[in-house]
């Protein structure tokens, strides 16, 4: 591993070509999320459009991936089909592993391939293998393809594909890692898609030499792993995983239902994960190189002719997929929300973005604000049948309003009405109608997402209206984030990976410049990630938050209106200087 | 008198610290696939997986097809390969029937040593240390009264 700078490959899609550079750096960006903005400052175009064949499209890891457990994340950057700025959406599954084990801290694909094609990455390989066969396959039966098409490095490799959602340049297209893990949010699928790019598969075929000295680096290994068993992960997430939050936050009134038309439902126990996990949960699986297992693979039987036959599915269900497709559809049944899941994965849609926008164009067609002439289906809440057709209508794009819809509520809404009730905080809202605090920090994140900052759960604790405090809150809990999302850590170590943790980590391996720097080095990758963001065409001041957002009940009480609008206002002050500051 | 057996490995959720475990303190790597034991997806990871190691086989194929003598028998059950004697021709490998034998970049033979620390670390207990008395002694068709 090169200490002091990246082992990047670039490849161009366009002339079949790819080369190994070395490049500079490693002392400012880390790696994982401080090198993808590095990266695309050097070879993105901030004045372009997304799908300009020359954007980059990059995935990295970190200095610390592999080497200690939940240290297996990897960050993909691009500018985003949603909102034509640059952003970065992360994911596990065996990904950041099978990059370490490539030899490479980075991928940057650019260029645009001229048929429909798989590219293979490994520590002594790269092709561009034409898969215009695979063009309109869904995710799953694509996946199952790629495995055979691929025939090396089993089980020692990732394999990350795009659904028809992707190859239409949805905005809600996401990829997927591995059948079960996806970069999710803000439309990465799209920018393959506008590749002509259906899939990568990362062979994580070479091994890598530890330190000479390693007595250090195995000291710290068994500290953090026992550090995880003893922080009570393992508990949480081998038992209900994250849909544990459900009915916590239906009981403070901040679960969002039916479109957010409220925040709380009494029948909220039929989908809580005891719900789940008591009859639908298969087994657990983990990312590679993390012994918590947090994903929890669900499935469902049915039976589909009188003579007793049955086909099964599997989908791996979360907290935020529970909301997106359940409550805020207003449904009630496990199975339909797994069904759902399942589609929404199969089409290869972000499944937050997808449920928030059906959510809304069935409130549309309640008001009479569209007709079945656009969602040729009759959306109504909490039935099934309806979103598992319109699941793929949008992913399809199957007439004008399905089309405009998959490039974002808001863009939808725009076109025929409906604003007032679009749950979009910068995207789709994530499922914590908690109140004021996270309103702003999802309308402004970087990410516009619940991983940008805890304010989800700081809203959880504190009812006072204390500007300052909060806005302190956000600033400070989005630096330790960037270098954990650096190095590349998974969130839910966060509490096992604190900064003197960290120092020692790095330390073990080498690092001692970058350890003895944290604070300097976040406050960088911070001003990095937003200055980009600045100069693809942020604007805080821009982002409005929509009315339905001021009607919020949680268990505060109601939204107050003033509250809200000071922090955003202040929040985007404070992003401003950030992008602005010349922390280098 | 103890080897290595994925007794449980139903239970596993692919997360390769066994691998990792094994290449990090036997081996000096950071590596899942130059270890003694390796998981594979038994045909993408909907379906389970396997792990890939040496099963302390009561005539192992690898020691007759080494040219050099490398290979002898542990008394405890499985095998040792002697790496001054070794010559990275990976007949061995080739001829191991499971697959418990990787080569390494540069053609050295790995194989579990049944040393049992993987098992420390395995998140599910897939993985123990089996005594090898406790076995099954009978030979193939003698059936349970045999």
């Amino acid at each position: 591993m090169d200490r002091e700078g990246f082992r990047i490959m670039e490849v161009n899609l366009t002339s079949g070509k790819a080369t190994i550079v070395r490049v500079k750096g490693r002392d400012k960006a880390i790696g994982g999320s401080g090198l993808c903005a590095m990266l695309f400052e050097q070879r993105g175009f901030t004045n372009r459009p997304w799908d300009h064949a020359d954007q980059p499209l990059i995935f990295a890891i970190g200095p610390l991936t592999g080497y200690f457990p939940l240290m297996s994340k990897t960050v993909c950057a691009f500018k985003s089909p949603y909102h034509d700025q640059y952003t970065e959406s992360h994911a596990g599954g065996r990904s950041a592993i099978s990059l370490r084990f490539s030899g490479l801290d980075a991928i940057v694909i650019k260029g645009r391939a001229k048929r429909p094609s798989l590219l293979v990455v490994g520590s002594r390989t790269v092709e561009i293998i034409d898969a215009h066969f695979l063009w309109g396959m869904d995710v799953i039966r694509s996946g199952r393809i790629i495995r055979h098409m691929v025939d090396r490095s089993h089980g020692h490799r990732s394999i990350l594909r795009i659904g028809p959602a992707g190859e239409n340049l949805s905005a809600m297209a996401c990829i997927n890692a591995d059948t079960y893990r996806h970069f999710g949010r803000l439309g990465a699928g799209a920018v393959m898609g506008s590749k002509n790019l259906k899939a990568i598969a990362i062979l994580g075929d070479s091994s890598l030499p530890l330190p000479k000295d390693q007595k250090p680096y195995r000291a710290v290994w068994k500290k953090v792993f026992q550090d995880v068993q003893k922080s009570g992960m393992m508990h949480k997430y081998h038992n209900l995983g994250t849909p544990a939050n459900l009915m916590r936050l239906n009981e403070l009134k901040s679960l969002p239902w039916r479109n957010l038309q409220a925040t709380f439902d009494e029948e909220a126990e039929r989908i809580s994960g005891e719900a789940f996990a008591n009859d639908h949960l298969l087994r657990n699986l983990a990312c590679s190189g993390c012994p918590v297992g947090c994903i929890h693979v669900g499935f469902i039987r049915e039976k589909f002719m009188e003579d007793h036959r049955y086909y099964y599915l599997q989908m791996a269900y979360d907290y935020e997929p529970i909301f997106a497709v359940g409550s805020m559809l207003g449904m009630k049944e496990p199975v339909s929300v797994l069904k759902l899941i399942e589609k929404t994965d199969r089409m290869g849609l972000d499944v937050i973005s997808a449920g928030v926008a059906l959510a809304w164009a069935t409130e549309a067609l309640e008001r009479a604000v569209i007709s079945t002439k656009e969602t040729i289906c009759k959306l109504s809440f909490g039935d099934v049948h309806c979103y598992l057709e319109a699941v793929e209508h949008l992913a399809k794009g199957k007439n004008n309003f399905y089309r405009l819809l998959g490039q974002g509520t808001m863009t939808a809404a725009e076109e025929y009405g409906g604003q007032d009730f679009a749950c979009v905080l910068g995207q789709e809202m994530a499922g914590y109608a908690t109140g004021e605090l996270f309103f702003t920090a999802q309308s402004l994140g970087f990410r516009h997402s619940h991983l940008d900052t805890a304010a989800y759960s700081y809203e959880q604790k504190h009812g006072e209206k204390d500007l300052e405090k909060a806005i302190d809150f956000l600033l400070s809990d989005e630096l330790p984030r960037c270098l954990l999302n650096s190095m590349v850590a998974c969130l839910f170590s966060r509490k096992v990976y604190t900064k003197e943790r960290l120092k020692e980590c790095l330390s073990s391996l080498g690092y001692e410049e970058l350890a003895e720097n944290l604070d300097d080095l976040a406050r960088h990758i911070r001003a990095s990630r937003w200055r980009l963001r600045f100069q693809t065409g942020f604007d805080p001041e821009n982002v409005s938050i929509p009315r339905r957002f001021f009607k919020v009940r949680s268990w505060k009480g109601p939204v107050d209106p003033d509250y809200l609008n000071r922090l955003k206002k202040a929040y985007g002050e404070e992003l401003k200087k950030i992008a602005l500051s010349k922390s280098d | 008198m103890k080897v290595l057996k994925a007794t449980r490995i139903e239970r596993c959720i692919g997360c390769h610290i066994c691998s990792m475990t094994c290449a990090r303190l036997v081996h000096g790597l950071l590596s899942w696939q130059d270890a003694g034991i390796r998981i594979k997806s038994a045909g993408g990871i909907s379906t389970g997986f396997e792990a890939v190691n040496c099963l302390a086989c009561k005539e192992p194929v690898c020691e007759k097809v080494c040219p050099t003598e490398a290979i002898t028998r542990r008394k405890t059950g499985g095998i040792r390969i002697n790496r001054q004697l070794c010559i990275g021709c990976t007949r061995c490998a080739d001829a191991c029937p499971v697959n418990a034998i990787t080569l390494t970049g540069s053609g050295f033979p790995i194989v579990c040593i049944h040393c049992g620390l993987c098992t420390r670390f395995c998140p599910h207990g897939c993985l123990e240390m089996v005594d090898m008395a406790e076995t099954d002694n009978r030979q193939p068709g003698e059936g349970f009264h045999g």
